[in-house]
């Protein structure tokens, strides 16, 4: 089965595009859940003891009140927040996720309605064991609700575009005294071992430092790996240093 | 190819933060409805960021910048090709949604009707067949008792049995018959088993208590009862019903060679209106059913009550069958 499941849902536009949408695990939608489920009941004893105050005036009413606002809450916490929050509640926001259409488009308040109503079948027989499995089963990590509703959860991407000259500032660059190799590094260089070290750059200043020096260095001798700059070109950097020339080259910023 | 990476950002970031700005705008506004040089341009930066995401795709060593880019193809792919309407709330429209999604699935109704009946006509057989199943068909404590017993004992009593608890039990009606209706719903997801049972049970037990009444010669007490609240809650649950036989339809899809998305698609704004229908005259039924229903002759004389329920039936019928003909 888990061989079927993607990882991301890539929708195709007519003009022959295409974009991507990192789908949740079903383990990030369960901590997502968890934090929703804790909103809930923080709404609803926080109802309670407004209930209990008004129990004073009339205690039938009260009750009949605090009844209401219980299944209103349980019932509407998902749809109210998902609708005006553009596919997000408080857990899928503090985990970075959102509900979207699974064809791209405009998210419907149909939709939402829909995959929070069919919830119910989802947490049968309990925790979201029915939802749960479809999850699991589902190519693209629906649940029932999701399915019927034609939506999907997706991991939130950064609306603001990375800064490079954070990254890779326009310094001196010695390995771009030689052209050719830096070209032949452009070439070489897979989208995935950049993004690693794109991600140990941006993330350094939170390592300890022996694990800092060990990572860089370790990068640092597979770029070598790949294309090897002469010893002029090396001497006096650090793994560190060799890294982040390297995404230098890859980006054509620096001089040379 | 490779691109100079730098130097494509800093050409491209005022058109991306165009699009971002443009699209932020009419996320916040979904009704705004742009003036034809707007959605030209709206329509130019979508191009162009698709152009500049694709030319990414060629060098795509630079996975946030590919992310960002991502998002705001997808985003404005989005606003433009989505045909269907921005949800308006207006009060108008919402309800006389309601019975032309009721009338174009009338079908679907039908058979949630009849399988009702069909556990009613079960709940009598089983009944007819030996009383003793009473227990088992009525696992209610105050339906256990022998309809004439009842009805002398409610009939008689000189106090009000839910002074003081009314509102309560009123609001407890209402949430559950709520909760079985969005049931009835949701189980069509289980390609409309799961509603097809509960709505047999339903009529099974609705079936074995007017047998057990009729039976005993109290059928104007039963509809005295009944009536009242029944004749709204009783549709309201066949409405849920119907709404999760559409959801099985729809998932089925026999002889509809449009793709299971698409049908989804199709059917989810009439389930919606459907259903919260249902809801609206779930919380009348429950209103009735606490205030009025358990009050019987000599408090309210059972003709009003009748004529009462009747009254509501033909107008739930108006409603449904003639409201908002076009």
């Amino acid at each position: 089965m888990s061989d079927r499941r993607a990882t991301s849902l890539t929708i195709e536009t007519p003009e022959g595009v295409e974009f991507s949408f990192d789908l949740a695990s079903p383990v990030t939608r369960s901590l997502a859940w968890m934090v929703d489920a804790a909103a809930i009941l923080v709404l609803t004893k926080g109802t309670g003891k407004a209930c209990e105050w008004l129990g004073r005036l009339n205690q039938d009413w009260a009750t009949a009140i605090s009844v209401i606002l219980y299944f209103a809450i349980s019932v509407g916490y998902g749809i109210v927040l998902e609708w005006r929050w553009h596919g997000q509640t408080i857990g899928k926001r503090v985990m970075g996720l959102r509900v979207v259409d699974a064809q791209g488009l405009r998210l419907q308040l149909s939709q939402v309605i829909l995959r929070n109503l069919l919830r119910l079948v989802d947490m049968l027989p309990m925790v979201y064991l029915v939802g749960g499995v479809a999850c699991f089963c589902s190519r693209n990590c629906q649940r029932l609700g999701d399915l019927a509703a034609g939506t999907i959860v997706a991991r939130e991407r950064s609306p603001y575009a990375p800064d490079l000259e954070q990254m890779a500032p326009a310094k001196y660059n010695s390995l771009l005294a030689y052209p050719h190799l830096a070209a032949r590094l452009r070439s070489l260089a897979s989208p995935e071992s950049v993004s690693i070290a794109v991600e140990a750059v941006s993330r350094r200043d939170g390592y300890e430092p022996l694990a800092r020096v060990e990572l860089f260095q370790e990068l640092a001798a597979y770029f070598q790996s790949l294309v090897e700059f002469p010893e002029a070109a090396r001497e006096s950097l650090t793994g560190e240093q060799y890294v982040r020339s390297v995404l230098r080259v890859i980006y054509g910023g620096g001089r040379g | 190819m490779i691109i100079d990476l730098p130097r494509f950002v800093s050409a491209e970031r005022t058109y991306w933060d165009e699009l971002h700005a443009v699209l932020a705008k009419l996320e916040a506004e979904p009704e705004r409805r742009l003036p034809i040089e707007e959605i030209e341009r709206l329509h130019y930066l979508y191009e162009r960021c698709s152009s500049d995401l694709s030319r990414l795709d060629t060098f795509a060593t630079e996975p946030r910048l590919r992310a960002f880019l991502e998002s705001l193809v997808s985003r404005a792919y989005s606003v433009i090709h989505e045909t269907r309407a921005p949800a308006r709330i207006r009060w108008k429209s919402a309800v006389l949604a309601f019975p032309r999604a009721f009338r174009r699935h009338l079908a679907a109704f039908r058979l949630a009707a009849g399988v009702t009946l069909l556990g009613c006509a079960f709940g009598w057989f089983a009944l007819h067949v030996d009383p003793r199943n009473k227990a088992i068909l009525m696992p209610f404590p105050g339906l256990q008792a022998p309809p004439a017993e009842r009805v002398a004992h409610e009939e008689g009593a000189k106090n009000d049995r839910l002074k003081g608890i009314k509102a309560s039990f009123a609001a407890q009606l209402m949430t559950h018959n709520t909760q079985v209706t969005i049931m009835a719903l949701a189980l069509g997801v289980t390609f409309g088993a799961g509603t097809l049972i509960l709505l047999f049970y339903n009529g099974v037990i609705l079936g074995a208590v007017a047998t057990d009444y009729i039976v005993a010669g109290q059928g104007v007490f039963l509809a005295g009862w009944l009536l009242p609240h029944g004749s709204i809650e009783i549709p309201a649950i066949l409405l849920g019903g119907q709404a999760g036989f559409i959801l099985a339809g729809a998932l089925i899809g026999w002889g509809d060679r449009t793709p299971r998305v698409a049908r989804l698609r199709a059917v989810a704004a009439d389930l919606v209106a459907i259903v919260s229908g249902a809801a609206v005259l779930l919380v009348w039924a429950g209103a009735v059913e606490a205030f009025v229903s358990q009050y019987h002759q000599p408090v309210i004389p059972y003709s009003l009550k009748i004529a009462f329920g009747l009254c509501e039936l033909a107008a739930l019928s108006f409603f449904l069958g003639w409201v908002g003909r076009e």
